[in-house]
């Protein structure tokens, strides 16, 4: 069954009227209704990856949350500088809950906040010789970093500081990788062009820095799993048990020597395509390393994708795997039984990132709910080609929607369920629609594999139903008119 | 719903399945990690009295601050007033970061828009941001002010915002008459506190001077305008409300200057109305009447105080956060002798109430150590009611604490309160220093009790004291914001939570026998 395609096309329109006429202009190329021919022609007119609006309430971080939030910060045994000003490390200290194994401070430095904290004479004269002290100290306080990392905010590269020379000089002072990333929050339009020059920063920095002492046919990386509330580690036990061997996690729970040997692997595996692209494409060119993507939301996905995975290696791998589905297979078709008829017929709106948007919508539908609509902070043009064909016709897809865009399509559309980050979390939940922080999963997860499955039915299952929503005494309309006069 | 409940483990249970741990030690094999011993050595040496040496004597690196950045403040301050749009000129990424982090601590929306500058506005200017930002916030979140504040990437190019905002009037983009009030907030200059303070005076001080108004302090009385009161950077919810008991106790008139209590407590209605409660615009010039200003952050709230004590010719009184039986006392007293109004009768006998908690629970918590951490303020409050209770402040450490109140040093004023009570005299204070610092001080000098925002609970939990959670950030517990900590009450409910967090520790360590069914 689709939606109606007119009426949400009219909506859309209605919603996009409150803008002055230029914004208006803009905001209408973020917008598109699924039809049967977006499902297949693989072209969409959408425009994305261009400069939000000023003024408009963007959901949209900035280069240094793409790099030093997403892609460095959870190497695990590496000293990430957040270089500059105090604020951006402050506000992504552990708040992307990237898990790790080590001990925090000894051997593993994801939740915390090393800084050069920026102060007006820095800004005067320049950070450089500041930053050398404050990589020696980082090695006299940390004697097990195995690497430095920059990550820059916007001040540096406003000041034409030279962090290259120094991380040049002081790799070769402290016999370790110091890495530069030019990630400044002003650089490109949202976190996205971050990953990308994290990505570069990796390529070239540390990858191939090292060996694998003994490969073997079954080598794949896990690229692209940032390992939220444990996501890599329950994604990785499927991989593990049809016996495949995962030499590299990209990047949560991940280290520096994984990062250096992951050129060894047969096969890469990206899970967040729209953030580590660039790597499995380097290696495939640079390597020769053939790359896939796949997906571990929900039983339906999972199975495809490691059917997709086995069908690339020998009999083994795809026996092993069809064992394993056989034995995850009843569990999942319990979760099912028991959820399914709790969540069937909910309508969901998903606003995430560059990919959950599209990757999450086999769970929902695995449970029986509706995706009507579905927007990106930060996708591009191949995120939205691969969108519309998983999206049912009339589906609203939708690019950088702002939060007054958001709140009015839920309200119109009467959703059952948001899915989006905590900075629209609170609204929803005045406004009596149940809501899921689907960055972070809500302090919850993991929400991959079969583990994962588990915990993100029984999560919306509570936040749909959860009997706390009839407590509200919403007001009637008569009541807001007699309160504003 | 029990009959057919299946099992489902927790990211805790799940990872401590014997599959997961067997994955973990799996894992090792690429990591290239460091053997256990050698973690184990350098866990040992972290916690060293020679680490803890080399920890003092770094001169640049900082690990783990307790402090935000100037924006931060500004739009707390923005919030505190009615209708009002806090907007961010600058990279877009700040204002992000920005509205999760007091969403994080305050469970509430925070509304605020950013220009969204990008490489090209950081070479030609942020003025065209400016101007279209403030013409399409303006026409979707309909504001009766925007507020705006200055991120460092427009200080660093040096964005003029006075002149910005005169040619989006020019260009006809907001009317002659729409409120636009502003400050600048270098990210590199400062912290939250200090960004609070920028924009309580830029917005005072705006529409102040629009009004066209001419401050007559104590003219107001009659039309209400008798008493200002303004709480600062304030984390909790609860202490406005508890400021407004205390005030409606005394049967004074008063106007709070800035009160983001509105935004970040407003109900859950089933409609999201964007704004919620705060200071009314038109009562800012009417407040330049009052007979004083009465300020609970006299370190955050500097400059807006020399500006009403300049421009407002006001009387005021500045205090630290009145924390604590003798806090309150003092509370009490400033806003009598302000108004000129006897202290209430309930509020003494909440007084007496409060003083009889404190007997009874004085057993648990004389004598016991604790490290503090917070803005200088709450410190200079909690410091207060650690003496007057027989608590022991050992560690004190504040990032944020060069600051000064009538050219006394933060320092200087908190040494002088410890050094006036046999109970301070093991205290040392950290200016300027961090939680890793902190976390050297919990391993080499123990203490019982460590009191702080959630940042201290690493620090905490590597040197196994238990954390009362108190100040800014909270974000991993929920509601305790919504419960004052200033007032008889406040002191009530710090008390509550100190207390019982020393029961639950007997009762976790105990050894069986003394397992005591009551305390």
């Amino acid at each position: 069954m689709g939606l109606d395609i007119e009426a949400n096309k009219k909506l859309v329109e209605e919603v996009l009227e409150a803008y002055p006429k230029k914004a208006k202009k803009d905001r209408e190329k973020h917008y598109q209704i699924n039809t049967a021919e977006a499902q297949t022609c693989g072209t969409c007119a959408l425009k994305s990856n261009i400069k939000s609006r000023p003024g408009v309430m963007t959901p949209r971080g900035c280069s240094y949350a793409g790099s030093k939030g997403v892609v460095w910060g959870p190497i695990k045994d590496m000293v990430h500088i957040s270089h500059g000003p105090i604020g951006c490390g402050q506000y992504s200290w552990g708040t992307r809950r990237n898990y790790a194994n080590g001990t925090l401070g000894i051997d593993n430095f994801t939740a915390m906040q090393i800084t050069s904290d920026f102060q007006e004479t820095d800004i005067v004269f320049g950070g450089d010789k500041k930053l050398e002290v404050i990589m020696r100290e980082i090695t006299e306080m940390f004697p097990l970093a195995k690497g430095i990392s920059v990550q820059s905010e916007c001040p540096v590269g406003l000041i034409g500081d030279d962090i290259e020379a120094v991380s040049k000089k002081m790799s070769k002072e402290l016999e370790m990788p110091v890495v530069p990333v030019r990630c400044e929050g002003f650089r490109g339009v949202s976190q996205s062009l971050g990953h990308h020059i994290a990505n570069d920063a990796i390529r070239d920095f540390v990858l191939g820095k090292a060996d694998l002492a003994e490969t073997g046919p079954y080598d794949v990386n896990i690229i692209g799993d940032y390992n939220i509330g444990g996501d890599a580690w329950a994604s990785r036990i499927l991989l593990e048990e049809m016996g495949l061997r995962v030499i590299a996690q990209w990047s949560g729970d991940g280290t520096l020597n994984e990062l250096e040997i992951a050129h060894k692997a047969k096969l890469n595996l990206i899970h967040c395509h729209r953030s580590m692209n660039y790597m499995v494409e380097h290696m495939e060119k640079a390597y020769g390393i053939p790359w896939m993507e796949y997906n571990f939301f929900g039983p339906s996905k999972t199975y495809e994708s490691l059917r997709a995975i086995a069908a690339l290696f020998d009999e083994t791998i795809q026996e092993n795997c069809e064992k394993m589905i056989a034995k995850h297979k009843p569990v999942m078709d319990a979760i099912i039984s028991k959820y399914k008829p709790r969540l069937e017929n909910k309508k969901v709106l998903l606003m995430i990132g560059g990919l959950r948007s599209r990757h999450t919508i086999g769970a929902y539908e695995d449970l029986g709910m509706d995706i009507v609509a579905s927007g990106y902070e930060f996708a591009h043009k191949d995120d939205y080609e691969k969108t519309f064909p998983m999206m049912k016709e009339g589906t609203i897809i939708m690019d950088d929607p702002t939060a007054y865009e958001l709140e009015e399509l839920a309200q119109k559309m009467n959703v059952d369920l948001v899915g989006s980050g905590v900075k629209e979390k609170y609204v929803y939940h005045k406004m009596g629609v149940p809501f899921r922080q689907m960055h972070s999963w809500d302090y919850s997860g993991p929400y991959h594999g079969f583990d994962g499955f588990k915990i993100f039915a029984k999560d919306m299952d509570m936040t749909v139903n959860s009997p706390v929503w009839s407590l509200m005494q919403k007001k009637t309309k008569a009541q807001k008119e007699e309160a504003s006069i | 719903m029990s009959k057919d409940r299946l099992d489902i483990p927790d990211y805790n249970s799940l990872f401590s399945e014997h599959r997961f741990v067997e994955q973990r030690l799996n894992k090792r094999q690429f990591e290239a990690p460091c053997s256990e011993q050698e973690t184990a050595e350098a866990l040992a040496y972290s916690q060293s009295a020679e680490y803890m040496e080399k920890n003092f004597n770094r001169k640049a690196v900082v690990i783990n601050p307790h402090k935000a950045c100037q924006p931060l403040g500004s739009i707390m301050a923005a919030l505190g007033f009615e209708k009002t749009l806090p907007f961010v000129h600058g990279s877009q990424g700040c204002n992000s970061y920005f509205r999760s982090h007091l969403s994080r601590h305050f469970k509430e929306p925070t509304p605020a828009v950013s220009s969204s500058m990008t490489e090209d506005a950081a070479v030609f200017g942020g003025m065209s941001n400016l101007i279209d930002g403030l013409e399409n916030s303006i026409a979707l979140y309909k504001p009766e002010m925007v507020a705006i504040c200055t991120t460092c990437m427009a200080e660093v190019i040096g964005d003029d915002l006075s002149s910005f905002i005169g040619n989006a009037r020019n260009k006809g983009v907001i009317s002659e008459d729409f409120p636009v009030a502003f400050c600048n907030t270098p990210s590199f200059v400062g912290s939250h506190i200090t960004g609070y303070d920028a924009m309580m005076k830029g917005i005072l001080s705006y529409l102040y001077e629009r009004s066209g108004l001419e401050a007559a302090p104590g003219s107001g009385e009659e039309t209400g305008e008798k008493l200002n009161v303004m709480l600062g950077f304030e984390p909790y919810t609860g202490n406005f409300a508890e400021i407004r008991k205390i005030l409606e106790a005394f049967d004074t008139k008063y106007t709070l200057l800035g009160d983001h209590s509105g935004n970040y407590d407003s109900p859950a209605t089933g409609e999201y109305e964007y704004y919620y409660g705060g200071t009314r615009l038109a009562d800012v010039p009417l407040a330049a009447n009052a007979l004083g200003t009465l300020s609970l952050q006299k370190y955050t709230l500097k400059k807006t105080q020399d500006y009403i004590a300049e421009a407002w010719k006001q009387q005021i009184t500045a205090l630290s956060t009145p924390l604590g039986i003798t806090g309150t006392d003092k509370l009490l007293e400033a806003i009598s002798e302000l108004t000129g109004l006897p202290l209430p009768a309930s509020l003494l006998e909440e007084r007496g109430r409060v003083v009889d908690a404190l007997t009874d629970s004085h057993p648990y918590i004389h004598g016991k150590r604790v490290a503090l951490v917070g803005d200088p303020d709450l410190l200079i409050g909690l410091i207060g009611f650690c003496l007057e209770v027989g608590m022991e402040p050992v560690h004190i450490v504040c990032s944020n604490g060069d600051v000064d109140f009538n050219e006394v040093k933060f320092k200087e004023e908190a040494e002088a309160l410890l050094a006036s009570s046999p109970y301070g005299s093991e205290a040392s204070l950290y200016i300027g220093n961090d939680l890793w610092h902190m976390r050297s001080l919990l391993l080499n000098d123990p203490v019982d009790l460590a009191i702080g925002s959630s940042h201290l609970k690493f620090a905490a939990k590597d040197a196994n004291v238990p954390l009362i959670r108190v100040g800014f950030p909270i974000f991993d517990r929920h509601h305790m914001h919504r419960y004052p900590i200033l007032g008889y009450q406040g002191a009530l409910n710090l008390l509550s939570l100190i207390v019982n967090t020393v029961l639950d520790e007997l009762d976790r360590n105990n050894s069986g026998f003394n397992y005591d069914l009551v305390r």
